[in-house]
């Protein structure tokens, strides 16, 4: 019994029971353990990995510097920003807004910086339901190829103090 | 040479020695006091994010949610396991606790961390998540609370070793540990590893709280907090399975089919869990993909198989002992007359059910590099570890409670009829939460967030209007599971406190 010791042979045999039950769920296993290195290949959905170093100072200028250069109106006092799309673009996450308002295009693909003048904050792309961590002084490059036009929003979803839940931006596809 | 008192249980038939006995009720008592804070503020947080009721302000709401997670996931959930090490140490080999002095050390600095950091939380100085991400700052003293609970309970874990250690001196076993032992000596392994992790991240982030040093890197924390934070989850796997194989025995009379089998299974989770930690970190910038895909999936999957090997072994040995006792007719005769009146019997079956189907089969699937892009802080994670931790290890602990309470208290268990219902409606309501939860996540519902009609935001985002059943759901789950936890505790500290005495 699992409360008393074992008698003193108990490296037994499995039964034919257990061998196939064993042998079922390493089969599976052994599915799913190659199926994702596969689909990282094959599917066009995985997360990226790309990220280099970055102060708030300098992140920040690079946004700026986009908005200077490619802002075409102003939404709830953000600015809106139709970047040209060979050129990297930024997200920036602060307590607690997401900046600027970008506007993409169908189609084309894109570079798209995202980091934190502060804390962890969670980027979360909706309705669609995409999400990736914004981490203060890492720039993490996701590389996004938008399919479909329309009005996203930007929802923070890792608690970022007090207004975490007023923390939304927007996004557009044209 | 001291004088030890030893009794024998006349239901179980355990040797029970005075002072192990004193250590696994004060541990159990602190275990059910903790639950009952924990899952008051579950029941405020549930009533919160339930949208058509919307109870506590945001502060409150961050606060509690908080409390919620340090007191149900830390310190319910350790104080049992505590609870655990000594009876599986002691009293299951019939030996006595050799170092009952550092029992109460590793139990007086687990109170006291635990007292600080409740404190802590509720004065407002720590708004931050059990997970406490830098650099969002709390209190120094929440630090500290954590600190000294974590070393309280690393001595905790380390008893289990000197127990059994010397326990073989006294004829405790001969050869092998029983297998209830064997599961918990996994869940202390793990939990010597675990620890060491906590330490490596909490020890520099108190030295930042206090400006002694300057920066803790976030992406490095996140990384050596989940070395703590996944680990640990399977701590409680194991203790929880320890739970099951041992409640089947002392239940029915249950005989692990073959050792060799449910014991390379344990083996498994200590060899692959410490390196299968990262799925928290799927998402995170940093980590390479073949760091991701190989930490994450490939040894993820062989510490799945260990599970499955335990969701065969266990039912498979229930179902031999019931046949033994003469319930042969048909397939599935032995499984209508088990002893489903029986709380302890039932919370393993409960247990073994959802946690498989719920939290189990969900965790393989958010756990995948692709899925968790879809699912990553939404609701649904909440949801899957309701299904893991609540509805599989929460329910077999509070199965074994009403165990514990006639062979450690030596009381009856009062309120017969409750305690018979207690562990379906609580497993009813977490699995009707955790499935809201997930429904709900699946729109990317987030967690952690008071207000999904984000107003005061710049911007606003409406949901799908089905996630309004979902979110309902949940807080429709939520109080019948706080109902089957109200049940809980006044059931077990009645009994301990009132039932009548037994033995005597
Ligand atoms: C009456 C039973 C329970 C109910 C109704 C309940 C409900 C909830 C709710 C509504 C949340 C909030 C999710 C959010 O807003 O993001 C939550 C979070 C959580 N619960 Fe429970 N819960 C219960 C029991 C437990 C138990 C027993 C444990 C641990 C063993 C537990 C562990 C957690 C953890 C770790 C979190 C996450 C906290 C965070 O995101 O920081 N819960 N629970
Ligand atoms: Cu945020
Ligand atoms: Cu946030």
């Amino acid at each position: 019994m699992a409360i008393y010791e074992p008698e003193r042979m108990w490296w037994n045999p499995l039964s034919k029971d257990e061998r196939i039950w064993v042998g079922v769920a390493l089969i599976w296993m052994l599915v799913s353990f190659i199926f994702m290195p596969i689909y990282h290949v094959v599917g066009s959905q995985n997360p990226p990995s790309e990220t280099y170093k970055v102060t708030a100072e300098d992140f920040d200028k690079l946004v700026e510097g986009m908005v200077a250069k490619y802002k075409v109106g102003e939404e709830n006092g953000f600015p809106v920003v139709h970047p040209n799309p060979s050129e990297p673009i930024y997200v920036r996450a602060s307590m607690w807004q997401w900046y600027p308002v970008l506007e993409l295009e169908k189609g084309k693909t894109y570079r798209l910086h995202l980091s934190s003048m502060d804390i962890q904050h969670g980027f979360s792309i909706l309705p669609i339901n995409m999400n990736f961590m914004a981490l203060p002084g890492y720039d993490y490059v996701l590389k996004l190829t938008p399919t479909t036009t329309g009005e996203f929003h930007i929802v923070c979803n890792e608690y970022c103090g007090i207004g975490h839940h007023t923390m939304v931006g927007k996004m557009y596809v044209k | 040479m001291a004088n030890f008192q030893f009794r024998t249980d006349p239901l179980s038939g355990l040797k029970i020695e005075k002072s192990s006995e004193n250590l696994i009720k004060w541990n159990v008592i602190a275990a059910l006091a903790t639950l009952a804070v924990g899952g008051l503020m579950a029941l405020l947080v549930a009533l919160t994010r339930w949208p058509s009721v919307h109870l506590l302000g945001a502060t409150n709401y961050y606060r509690f949610l908080t409390l919620h997670g340090i007191d149900a996931l830390l310190a319910w959930i350790i104080f049992f396991e505590v609870a655990l090490v000594h009876f599986t140490s002691t009293v299951l080999l019939g030996t006595r606790s050799y170092v009952p002095w550092l029992g109460w050390l590793a139990f007086a600095l687990m109170l006291i961390g635990g007292g600080v950091i409740n404190v802590i939380v509720l004065l407002g100085g720590a708004d931050v998540m059990f997970t406490s991400y830098v650099p969002l700052k709390a209190d120094p003293i929440y630090y500290l609370g954590v600190i000294l609970f974590a070393v309280g309970a690393l001595l905790g874990f380390i008893i289990f070793f000197i127990n059994v250690t010397l326990s073989k001196r006294d004829g405790g076993y001969k050869r092998s540990l029983p297998l209830g032992s064997f599961g918990m000596a996994a869940g202390s392994i793990i939990a010597v590893l675990t620890l060491a992790h906590g330490a490596a991240i909490f020890i520099p982030t108190l030295l930042w709280a206090l400006n002694i040093i300057g920066y803790v890197d976030p992406a490095a924390y996140r990384l050596v907090f989940w070395g703590l934070g996944h680990p640990s989850q399977q701590i409680n796997v194991s203790a929880m399975v320890a739970v099951w194989y041992m409640t089947a025995a002392f239940v029915v009379g249950s005989k692990p089919v073959n050792e060799k089998l449910s014991r390379t299974a344990f083996v498994l989770y200590i060899l692959f869990i410490n390196v299968a930690s990262e799925h928290h970190l799927l998402v995170d910038p940093v980590l390479s993909t073949w760091h991701k895909i190989v930490n994450t999936s490939y040894m993820m999957h062989l510490a799945v198989l260990a599970s499955m090997i335990h969701a065969f072994a266990i039912p498979a040995s229930i179902e031999v002992a019931l046949r033994r006792q003469g319930f042969t007719r048909g397939l599935f005769e032995w499984l209508k007359k088990a002893p489903w009146g029986n709380p302890a019997f039932s919370g393993i079956a409960i247990s073994i059910l959802l946690f498989g189907f719920l939290g189990g089969i969900t965790g393989v699937i958010f756990g995948t590099e692709q899925f968790n892009i879809i699912r990553h802080n939404t609701w649904a994670i909440t949801g899957h570890f309701h299904g893991t931790v609540v509805a599989g290890t929460t329910i077999a602990f509070m199965g074994f409670t009403y165990l514990l309470i006639p062979y450690i208290f030596k009381r009856e268990i009062i309120w017969k009829g409750f305690a018979t219902i207690q562990p379906y409606l609580y497993g009813v309501g977490v699995a009707t939460l955790s499935i809201g939860m997930m429904s709900a996540g699946q729109f990317g519902v987030p967690r952690r967030h008071y207000d999904i009609t984000f107003s005061g935001a710049p911007f606003s985002f409406t949901f799908d209007p089905a996630i309004d059943m979902f979110m309902s759901m949940m807080g429709v789950g939520g109080v019948l599971a706080a109902i089957g936890g109200v049940l809980y505790i006044l059931i077990s500290f009645g009994s301990i406190i009132f039932g009548k005495k037994i033995g005597d």
